[in-house]
């Protein structure tokens, strides 16, 4: 769903070749009456170099005779305004109530001059860039600014997400009107350019729009980086409430001076961003129709719904597993600009082929795949590295995505990556840049993961005492580190392995500790209520652990605590806090990931035909494989992380304490 | 008697031999094959002239003390001798009243010997009164009140009258064997019906706990969940979630055939259950058996299963045939009724070998495969019996019905 960001990013330099604005324009008349002239009127900037400026009038049937006959108050002759209009609705309800109310329209245009950001010499005609390719201009500069904000999104997928959301909602966009001084020149030319522009084909319109966008963006962004922040919570703001009508006439009253009034509320939004930020985007939901078909646009490979979809998760993914295969194997050979580094096309392939498996290792390969990525990459002429890395970082993890869906701690990792390379510093070589940020890298699989095994194992070995018996469920390497160590240090105790369908991981686990020597028991999750009856000390590890005390874990886990409770033996989960994460979930519904269905025909050690062969024949009858559940906060007695052994209730604190830490 | 019909002893031995290797599994079947071998056995007994009922209490006794050693697990064919050995009482009851009903005699004997006892010329019409519902095998409070009586009368109408008409009229007595006989094996067909139409008598119930929409979760499989979710289809569209039930897997058997019902099935892992638990109405399951305390013998992975339910305020609903009410109360049911599977079920052969043999100071392997949980009864919230819906707390009543205490023990 990246792919089309990227591309935009391809034709970045391109943009900003197309000099429209010159620099530094303040426009101090908030005037809006001819802006709001300007709306429907197109004219072409004599002293632009683009080929033509993007003239769309409103989609609604047409209010340009209504805009004609407004009463313009006359402004310095030499003066015009750039004004930033984020409109509710831009084209269809804002415009006609603009339209309809003549008095309030200028004052709402002046209510919305967030940013001055043209003023000069040169008389820039009026001109309206459409909303949705200016939209685009503010999330490619939100982009480059903000990556911080960007890097909120656990996900890259996530983040599209957000990004598709925004046109969804009627005043996301942001239409910058640069109202020309000359009230008489949109009378006479908008209403042909008007009907021609109605006729003309939307796409050319949009890319037209798009560059001028992104030119405005760019200007904005390195000039006036904070004020362009602040525009965009005003923007935000804008876009929260939804009664056009009141705010024009809120705006009329702030008419005067409206252009320090903005800084300041800016000023005040820019903390409000702040505060904003760290709570989680919402995620992508799969039974979202027209954010499904957007993002299908955007992914890099088709994939195949299947037919079998249990309905309680329409709200997930279900794709037909492994079908990705041969399209991404069909696209790799593609030399398209988007398609991703051969070591991260390996793990990929080793996602989808199960072969890298558990929330570190997957991490670890990612990045690992990652750091590779950036040593061989090279800036392209005339762009700059932050911008075209991130991006070129984003096609990758869709491509991760597209493999299978990112766990917490990738999306944490992901997060962390993509902060970094938005705090380069410009003034960076391309070669101190890259190795600044594989040493960053390197360190944080150091410090996150390999270190914070080591505390962990240090921590919880101090729990396992002779005589033990300890249960653990499915394959986690922490884990499996801490009975190791423990046992090393030459502590007697038992091992209680307790193991699902269809993954079968707890198999891995038992080979190995019978491998070194340590005594097993070995059991099914249906027998759990029998086992932990001798059973003393519970270990598990953790996908992630939400801010609410829940614990995301592998499915069963959940099941394994509950028990464990109900025996009151005491449940020990072992993780990392770069795992943790701010979201909160009740059940294991709402968020989730489905595996192979077709995993629970085959009965290991079951000769002869399962009794589900060809289940697929039946409509009725599906088969749900579900990968991890949520473990409420009350069935964990600690969590051990390497910051120490705390109980569910911190983890929030936790996130709140040690997350400011610019590490992550 | 041993030697006198081969073909009896080659029928229990025969029994025998499934029981111990596991051929005959499952409450069901092995509470049939139960009921027919001790009804062949009743048939071919020869009651001696003295002490008819008691002769074919002791026959039932220790044909069905080998039946439960051979499968102590499958505690069916307890529940079933037991019910054998109560009908027996029942009848002789029935029997010596009806005859006291007829012959003066038999009531002066019985005067006679317990001449203390002096509320029995009135009681006996209640108990005869009881004794004919019993038979008619519909039970009410009333009855249950007075079934508690029954036993001792039994026991004193079986010696007195034993004793007197030894004495007196032998051309009577056979008639009178006979008739017992015949109403005992009336009886065991009845008991066999029961047993067989259980299913239907328990979904016959489904639309009464089963709404439109509902959704429903259940883990292995179940011939009276089957026909219980069969009956409620008839009516009512659902939703069912089956949890394979590792590692016999038979939730997939469940899952071909509900799907095969038009019903919207979902298979599910074992582990999944409590995930799933958060949008499930009711859990619905059958059981192995039912303890006079009202826990529950089910197939492994139920207690989990229950605790999730519980967690999620879900009603545990156990539908239970009354042959699979079993007398006792549970003594560690964890240990004590249970059994281990083969290991093969979740480690393969080869596997465990070469774990085995991967390991250098060869550590002990155990590998653990119960086949029964126990549900305590405090988290059932219903059961639903051929004789309708009762709560855990209830059972032990239910047990005072249709079981004699003298039975409890077979030996």
């Amino acid at each position: 769903m990246d792919s089309r960001r990227g591309s935009r990013f391809v034709i970045d330099p391109k943009i900003r070749q197309v000099g429209f604005v010159p620099a530094g324009c303040e426009s101090e008349n908030p005037n809006a009456s001819s802006a709001v002239a300007a709306i429907a009127n197109v004219d072409v900037n004599p002293t632009s170099d683009s080929p033509s400026p993007v003239m769309i009038p409103p989609r609604l049937a047409d209010p340009l005779p209504r805009a004609a006959p407004l009463p313009v108050p006359s402004p310095p002759p030499r003066k015009h305004t750039s004004v930033e209009i984020p409109l509710q609705g831009s084209y269809n309800p804002t415009d006609s109530v603009l339209g309809t109310s003549p008095p309030f329209s200028p004052a709402s245009n002046g209510r919305y001059a967030g940013v001055p950001s043209s003023e000069g010499p040169d008389l820039s005609p009026s001109f309206v860039s459409r909303a949705s390719s200016a939209m685009e201009g503010m999330s490619l500069r939100e982009d480059h600014l903000g990556s911080p904000s960007a890097s909120r999104f656990a996900t890259v997928g996530e983040y599209a997400m957000f990004k598709q959301q925004q046109p969804q909602q009627p005043a996301t966009a942001v239409t910058k009107v640069y109202a020309s001084s000359l009230p008489q020149e949109p009378v006479q030319s908008f209403a042909p350019v008007g009907k021609e522009d109605s006729s003309k084909p939307l796409k050319e319109r949009t890319t037209k729009a798009e560059r001028r966008a992104k030119q405005e963006a760019d200007r904005e962004a390195k000039r006036i980086a904070k004020e362009s922040a602040g525009a965009k919570v005003v923007e935000g703001e804008a876009r929260a409430s939804s009664n056009v009508v009141g705010k024009a006439s809120r705006a009329q009253s702030q008419k005067k001076d409206s252009a320090s009034e903005k800084r300041l509320s800016a000023v005040e939004k820019a903390s409000e961003k702040e505060k904003k930020k760290e709570i989680p985007a919402p995620r992508m939901q799969f039974d979202d129709q027209s954010r499904v078909a957007k993002a299908k646009k955007r992914a890099l490979i088709e994939q195949t719904e299947t037919k079998h979809r249990v309905e309680l998760f329409r709200h997930l993914p279900q794709f037909v597993y492994g079908a990705q295969l041969p399209s991404l194997e069909a696209k790799f050979f593609h030399d398209d600009a988007m398609h991703p580094h051969p070591a991260v096309y390996q793990v990929g392939l080793q996602y989808l082929t199960g072969d890298i498996t558990g929330g570190n290792a997957r991490c670890i390969a990612m990045l690992s795949a990652f750091k590779e990525l950036i040593k061989d990459y090279c800036t392209p002429r005339e762009r700059t590295l932050i911008r075209d890395l991130t991006a070129r970082v984003n096609n990758n993890v869709s491509f991760l995505t597209t493999c299978r869906p990112l766990c917490i701690s990738m999306g944490n990792a992901i997060r962390f990556l993509k902060t970094r390379i938005a705090k380069l510093q410009l003034t960076l070589s391309e070669s101190d840049a890259k190795s600044l940020i594989i040493a960053e890298i390197d360190r944080f699989m150091q410090e996150k993961i390999n270190y914070a095994d080591n505390e962990i194992t240090k921590l919880a070995v101090t729990k396992i005492k002779d005589g033990d018996v300890i249960l653990t469920y499915g394959s986690s390497c922490v884990v499996e580190t801490i009975i190791l160590h423990a046992f090393s240090l030459g502590k007697k105790f038992r091992v209680v392995i307790v193991d699902s369908r269809p993954k079968l991981e707890g198999k891995g686990l038992l080979r190995r500790l019978l491998g070194r020597g340590i005594s097993c028991t070995y059991s099914h999750i249906n027998a759990v209520t029998y086992i932990i009856q001798e059973v003393n000390k519970v270990f598990l590890g953790a996908s992630s652990i939400l801010s609410n005390g829940t614990v995301y874990s592998r499915v069963g886990s959940a099941s394994v605590a509950m028990v464990a409770n109900a025996f009151h033996v005491p449940v020990m989960i072992c993780c990392e806090t770069y795992k943790f994460h701010e979201r909160v979930q009740l059940d294991s519904i709402c968020f989730n990931e489905l595996g192979d269905p077709d995993a629970l025909v085959k009965i290991p050690g079951r000769k002869g035909l399962s009794e589900l062969e060809g289940w697929s024949q039946s409509s009725h009858l599906k088969l749900l494989n579900l990968m991890y559940d949520v473990m409420p906060a009350d069935y964990v007695s600690m969590i051990i992380t390497e910051l120490g052994m705390v109980p569910p209730t911190s983890v929030p604190v936790i996130l709140r304490e040690y997350r400011k830490d610019p590490i992550l | 008697m041993a030697r006198a019909m081969p073909e009896l002893q080659l029928a229990i031995s025969d029994f025998l031999l499934k029981l111990q290797r596991r051929q005959i599994e499952g409450s069901f079947d092995s509470a049939k094959h139960t009921v027919l071998l001790l009804r062949q056995v009743i048939v071919q007994h020869r009651a001696s002239h003295s002490g008819q009922a008691s002769s074919f209490i002791d026959a039932v006794k220790t044909v069905g003390a080998r039946l439960v050693a051979a499968s102590p697990i499958e505690l069916a064919v307890g529940n079933v001798v037991r019910r054998v050995l109560h009908i027996i009482r029942e009848e002789e009851v029935s029997i010596a009243n009806n005859t006291e009903d007829e012959g003066e005699t038999t009531f002066d004997s019985d005067d006679n010997n317990n001449s203390d006892d002096d509320g029995l010329p009135v009681l006996s019409a209640a108990v005869l009164a009881a004794a004919n519902r019993n038979v008619l095998r519909a039970p009410s409070l009333h009855n249950l009140l007075e079934s508690a009586v029954i036993p001792a009368v039994a026991i004193v109408s079986s010696s007195s009258a034993g004793d007197s008409e030894e004495r007196s009229r032998s051309s009577e007595k056979n008639s009178k064997g006979w008739k017992l006989k015949h109403s005992i094996i009336e009886g065991i067909n009845e008991l066999l019906e029961d047993i067989n139409n259980n299913h239907a008598q328990i979904a016959e119930q489904a639309l009464e706990h089963i709404h439109q929409n509902e959704v429903i979760l259940t883990l292995g499989h179940s011939r009276t969940l089957l026909q219980f979710l069969r009956e409620a289809k008839k009516k009512r569209s659902f939703e069912v979630f089956v949890a394979e039930g590792a590692p016999r897997y038979l939730g997939h058997t469940l899952a071909k055939e509900l799907a095969a019902l038009n019903l919207q099935t979902t298979l599910i892992t074992d582990s999944a259950v409590f995930a799933m638990m958060s949008r499930v109405d009711m859990v619905i399951i059958g059981a192995h058996a039912v303890m006079a305390n009202g826990g529950v013998i089910a197939p492994t992975g139920l207690h989990m299963v229950a605790l999730a339910a519980r967690r999620h305020a879900v009603p545990f609903v156990v539908l239970a045939g009354m042959y699979k009410l079993c007398p006792l109360y549970p003594h560690n049911p964890y240990v004590l009724v249970n059994e281990m599977k083969s290991l093969s079920q979740i480690l393969e052969h080869e596997e465990s070998m070469e774990y085995i043999d991967a390991a250098l100071n060869v550590p002990d392997l155990l590998a653990m495969n119960p086949s029964f949980d126990y549900i305590p009864p405090e988290l059932v919230s219903l059961f639903i019996t051929d004789m309708g819906g009762h709560n855990p707390s209830y059972i032990y009543r239910l047990v005072a019905e249709y079981y004699s205490p003298e039975d409890h023990s077979l030996e």
